[in-house]
């Protein structure tokens, strides 16, 4: 039996723009990053924000799926006053990042590293992840250490899937249906494309996933996490992307890193319910917190802490990695 | 042999039509190893088959695209053989090793469709398991190689949780029309293949017998 197995078709990335332009929105505190650029990872380009002054220590911000940098407009300015250099990017397929052709979570992993080489090559940073961020910078933390300085992670430490727990026989069939949708989605999406609106359409779409955000701020993201074609606005997230999936991960696994943590820790837990988020208590997770390490929960905040209440954190955190240098 | 090109979202797939059909019957589709592509004839084994018999390159493999950047996963996989079966109908599925296993999911996934998978020795069968997966970032310098280098890398480390690939079987076996629509004729059988081997409504039959099954 003979093979053959000749290069026929090697595709580049689908979009490669790095779109800045002047939000016709504005909000309160909200800072345009004072530097962007792109990082080549394996050939896709991935956009790179920046506050603070370049020669400060640098502090790594993360953001959670479906998000962007930009979403750290008010809180990143916060610590770039205190003496940081914010460097945050936005993940492959979000923001300004190329679109590609697959997606994964160790290819985010290694879109991070590309992005540390550039602005930390082998030099241990802080760190602060929101969400899958969280996650991601878990992951990370057990293979790389040596980039870690300091860790905070914000409402990223999945216990357990969302959902409700369903016995055996109906897991199986709950799995299918997740499946097949997922597969459906496929066959469409090779032409597919974000369904245009005005600001404020696109706000109320967003509404869904950030229900205890404010439309002030909702409306202000869409001016900088979306584009303006000639008939509307889209949210520049690759339309290829989907929302949920499945496989053999399971979030313990992220726990059981954790508690091999070498570095300061802070976890952040909260208690209002909410689409994007994990849902996870304290007493779910606190004794896989590392020695090092301490947890905080606030019961009557939201998965996105950080932008309902960005002062308090913000202070929290700099409180707890200490003098920026 | 002749070939079509599938789209699989923005991938591009060479699926080979390696002999026509011989007599009654759906097809028969083969899933390569990982860092395998299809054979240009007719593999040992499978002769007898009398419908067509096709071949599918997965994503970064053979005659199919190579993906920037990686981003593998054995369901990245299962997406290729769907758009194979929206281009065939149903069919039986044969695959060696990651193929097996993506033969496996595709059973469970689209159970109208496939009427048979057999997981055959191969390439790629044992995988990942999350004590052996710590992430790894090393730049692999040989970019744009086929096979894609980034499928070699990530597809070995792919977790295969036990777990998992029984809620397949279970889907499978509980909506198949056959009484064993899946059959582990592998000889080497990883935990996980180990467990859905003893599974209800699993067989294990070498391959010849099975493919008689599921004509």
């Amino acid at each position: 039996m003979g093979i053959t197995c000749s290069p026929l078709r090697t595709l580049r990335p689908l979009r490669s723009s790095l779109t800045q332009v002047e939000s016709p929105r504005t909000f309160p505190g909200a800072v345009a990053p004072q530097r962007h650029y792109r990082v080549d990872a394996d050939g896709v380009g991935i956009a790179v924000n920046e506050w603070g002054d370049e020669r400060d220590p640098v502090l790594v911000m993360v953001h959670g799926g479906a998000d962007f940098s930009r979403t750290f407009d008010v809180f990143a300015p916060l610590f770039a006053a205190a003496g940081w250099r914010v460097v945050a990017w936005d993940h492959r397929g979000h923001g300004d990042s190329d679109h590609t052709h697959l997606y994964s979570f160790e290819a985010d992993l290694r879109d991070a590293t590309r992005v540390l080489d550039a602005v930390a090559p082998r030099r241990p940073v802080a760190v602060l992840g929101h969400s899958k961020g969280g996650s991601i910078l878990t992951s990370l933390a057990e293979a790389q250490p040596f980039r870690f300085r300091s860790f905070i992670n914000l409402d990223g430490i999945p216990y357990r899937r969302p959902g409700p727990d369903l016995p055996e026989y109906q897991r199986a069939d709950a799995l299918n249906t997740e499946i097949t949708g997922w597969l459906e989605h496929r066959r469409r999406s090779a032409t597919g494309s974000r369904k245009p609106g005005t600001i404020e359409e696109l706000a109320r779409r967003r509404a869904q996933m950030n229900p205890r955000l404010s439309t002030e701020w909702l409306e202000y993201l869409v001016t900088v996490g979306a584009r303006e074609d000639a008939d509307g606005w889209r949210w520049k997230l690759d339309p290829s992307m989907r929302m949920g999936g499945f496989g053999p991960w399971k979030p313990e696994y992220g726990l059981f890193r954790l508690a091999g943590l070498g570095v300061p820790f802070l976890g952040v837990l909260v208690g209002a319910d909410e689409p994007m988020g994990w849902g996870t208590k304290s007493h779910q997770v606190e004794k896989w917190i590392p020695r090092n390490g301490r947890l905080e929960y606030f019961d009557d905040l939201g998965h996105f802490i950080h932008i309902e209440q960005p002062k308090m954190v913000a202070d929290m955190a700099l409180e707890f990695l200490g003098a920026p240098a | 042999m002749s070939t079509v090109t599938l789209q699989h979202n923005r991938i591009e797939l060479a699926l080979h039509q390696l002999r026509p059909a011989t007599g009654e019957g759906h097809p028969l589709l083969l899933l390569h190893g990982l860092g395998e592509c299809t054979p240009t004839s007719v593999p040992h084994g499978v002769e007898s088959w009398q419908g067509s018999i096709w071949g599918l390159d997965f994503t970064g493999h053979g005659e199919s695209t190579i993906p920037v950047g990686g981003g593998y996963s054995a369901e990245v996989l299962l997406g290729d053989v769907d758009a194979a079966i929206n281009h065939l109908g149903t069919v039986t599925l044969v695959g060696r090793g990651l193929g097996g296993y993506v033969a496996l999911l595709a059973a469970g996934a689209r159970v109208d469709a496939v009427h048979g998978a057999v997981i055959t020795d191969g390439p790629g069968l044992t995988g990942g398991s999350y004590e052996s997966s710590v992430p790894q970032s090393a730049r692999l310098m040989d970019q744009g190689q086929i096979p894609d280098p980034y499928a070699l890398h990530e597809l070995s480390r792919d977790v295969r949780a036990a777990d998992y690939a029984l809620d397949f079987v279970q889907y499978s076996v509980a909506n198949s029309e056959l009484a064993e629509p899946i059959n582990v004729s592998a000889l080497y059988r990883p935990t996980w293949l180990a467990e859905v081997a003893a599974a209800p409504g699993v067989a294990s039959l070498p391959l010849g017998d099975a493919l008689n099954l599921y004509r």
